[in-house]
């Protein structure tokens, strides 16, 4: 399925500089979003996944961040060129994001009502009547029962679930184009996760907004996006739609990460796969593929040269040397 | 356990029993553990009390009468006419004791206003945006700091003092002095609760919450002020109550070593004043002002111990 685009990031490098030296966090990541689609970023913790949508948003500290360059055009317009005033404008009202933790995303001393009305008072210019009356159809259309009175309750009366879906009615509140969702289930148990997934299904399908969700966790990703972007090391190693992602994994890395998944057609008393190994370290600049120490199918030229993201069949690129399927060098 | 049940329109919703939650509001939980602070308690009705007698106390003795002199019957022990006694000059101490009460609140009430707007207003800023902001402000907070505040105060009383006409406020008249006082106690006094503010700051805004109001697209101003400065009320309304109590001390040291509020205007600590070279032989002129004094600052103090208690989150005694 074809959609026009909406956001463009071209070639973002993201550092930090900190006392030890330079943290390459993004090392040149090109991706797209189209409207209305369901894109999934997946990789393990500290892979960068996270603060290349926090580049975006331009919420990184500046410093000791760094966004070295790039450019992220959200229908056509540059958001590194934009001031933070006009930043403030696109924030919550045309790109909104939830976060992983619900229980401390919310803050302690204001009223939920409070949090949900903040963004229609700032940019739709509501009245505390109106914002209010919108927050009440908000609550309800995540799923909160009786929200005219769960409005003025404070958040350590919610349980983690609800607040996640106070987070989400939050975000929703002037109904983006682009809703970015960084881990939001992580910290939930199971079945919240699966309603709190469910939920964001629907309001997409309602509201005909983008999603772009970061997750380690391919499981989750299967039933929700259209396609995937896996991530390793601040890089874009594998990028295709989410079958082939499933059924036709071409990058070592994304092979491995699927090979750690927990599966019911499997003996239950194997253990389940892990990848030898840590991720580099960041303080490091990147010197050729950054999972060749971990590889199981590595060659010579993966120690000195990088794979750039390319095309290998229609609508999946990777970044690697290697023929997964053979064994041999591409 | 949370339990769900699907809708026909295939929206989970959830299960009753997830509402109930007891609804006890931040200041219900508050007042309950404040509640348990005996000596708070005691506090905050001995204030009540000091309160009742310097503002009702004027409803029947006036203005005129603190003030009127009787050289005649100076020096009197108290009795029947009056009970507290009179001073150097046959004023009457208790009319003294009620009006000079009335401007001793009015100085702590007024100076800490100050202090808190001085020290909010820096604290946050330097915490907020960090940088070199930061460091030029917490020198200059250190550059005060080091500097005792008795010294700072005397200089600029001195300094200033004199110089200031009366004032009427409401159909009274103050001497002007009340007015410098107020503001060299406030300005001597916020580098404290600026490195307090600048403490919570610098920890609140790490918070994730902080990062999700910036998300949705919440302005740096409203960020300060609707969403870090409510978290770090806690410490800010202890520290606003001990300051009441130290600037009321602070007048009356300063009263005492006669560079405070001028005559006739009566406070506690000018009170004290006249009172220094009848220490022994009349001690009605000391002791009633020095109790005053000495029960409010305590009394203020243990209010103070009291919230600090009850508005730590953390302090799980109720």
């Amino acid at each position: 399925m074809e959609h026009n685009p909406l956001l463009e990031v071209t070639d973002l490098r993201t550092r930090f500089h900190i006392a030890e030296g330079t943290v390459y966090a993004v090392n040149g990541v090109s991706f797209r979003a189209g409207e209305g689609e369901t894109l999934a970023v997946v990789g393990e913790s500290g892979c960068g996944k996270s603060v290349t949508m926090m580049s975006v948003m331009r919420l990184i500290p500046i410093p000791p961040g760094e966004i070295a360059s790039g450019q992220a055009l959200f229908r056509q317009r540059d958001l590194f060129k934009i001031t933070e005033n006009e930043m403030e404008h696109v924030r919550g009202k045309e790109m909104a994001m939830i976060f992983q933790d619900p229980m401390t995303a919310l803050n302690p001393v204001l009223t939920i009502g409070r949090q949900i009305g903040e963004a229609l008072r700032v940019h739709l210019g509501m009245n505390d009547q109106q914002a209010q009356d919108r927050a009440t159809d908000l609550l309800a259309q995540v799923g909160i029962p009786d929200p005219a009175r769960r409005l003025t309750e404070y958040p350590h009366q919610f349980s983690g679930g609800m607040r996640q879906r106070a987070m989400i009615a939050m975000s929703l509140a002037c109904a983006p184009s682009l809703l970015i969702a960084d881990e939001p289930t992580t910290a939930l148990d199971v079945t919240i996760q699966a309603q709190i997934i469910e939920l964001v299904k629907r309001l997409r399908d309602e509201l005909g907004m983008a999603i772009i969700w970061i997750t380690h966790d391919l499981g989750v990703v299967a039933g929700l996006a259209e396609r995937v972007n896996v991530m390793y090391s601040g890089f874009i190693v594998e990028e295709a739609v989410v079958d082939d992602i499933y059924e036709n994994p071409l990058h070592p890395y994304t092979l491995a990460l699927l090979e750690a998944l927990p599966r019911v057609d499997r003996r239950r008393d194997r253990r389940l796969h892990s990848i030898p190994g840590a991720p580099p370290n960041l303080l490091v600049a990147p010197h050729g593929c950054p999972f060749a120490p971990r590889c199981e199918r590595v060659i010579e030229r993966c120690k000195v040269e990088n794979p750039t993201l390319e095309l290998v069949a229609p609508h999946h690129k990777i970044a690697c040397w290697v023929d997964v399927t053979t064994g041999k060098p591409r | 356990m949370e339990t769900t049940a699907e809708k026909p329109n295939g929206i989970v919703q959830l299960a009753l029993d997830e509402l109930e939650t007891p609804p006890l509001s931040l200041g219900q939980l508050t007042w309950r553990r404040f509640r348990r602070h005996r000596m708070a308690i005691f506090g905050g009705v001995s204030l009540i009390l000091i309160f009742l007698y310097s503002f009702g106390g004027a409803l029947f003795i006036s203005e005129a009468e603190a003030n009127f002199t009787d050289t005649g019957n100076r020096l009197q022990a108290p009795s029947r006419e009056h009970p507290m006694g009179t001073d150097t000059i046959g004023r009457d101490i208790m009319a003294r004791t009620i009006y000079g009460g009335q401007i001793s609140i009015l100085i702590g009430i007024t100076a800490m206003i100050v202090e808190v707007l001085l020290g909010v207003t820096i604290g946050s800023m330097a915490g907020f945006f960090g940088g070199k902001l930061d460091s030029l402000l917490m020198r200059m907070t250190e550059a005060i700091i080091v500097i005792p505040q008795i010294f700072l105060l005397l200089v600029m009383a001195k300094f200033f003092g004199g110089s200031v006409p009366n004032i009427t406020i409401l159909g009274r008249t103050f001497s002007g002095s009340v007015v410098i006082i107020i503001v060299i106690i406030g300005i001597t006094s916020w580098p404290y609760l600026a490195r307090i503010v600048r403490a919570e700051f610098l920890s609140l805004k790490e918070n994730e919450f902080v990062l999700a109001a910036r998300a949705t697209g919440t302005s740096k101003r409203e960020i300060i002020f609707r969403h870090i400065l409510p978290n770090s009320m806690a410490p800010i309304i202890v520290a606003a109550t001990l300051g009441v109590a130290n600037a009321i001390a602070a007048e009356a040291y300063i009263s005492f070593l006669g560079l405070g509020v001028r005559p006739p205007t009566a406070t506690w600590g000018n009170m004290m004043e006249s009172a220094y070279n009848y220490v022994e032989s009349a001690w009605w002129l000391w002791l009633f002002p020095g109790f005053l004094i000495s029960m409010t600052v305590l009394s203020i103090n243990f209010l103070g111990d009291g919230l600090r208690d009850a508005l730590d989150p953390h302090s799980r005694a109720a």
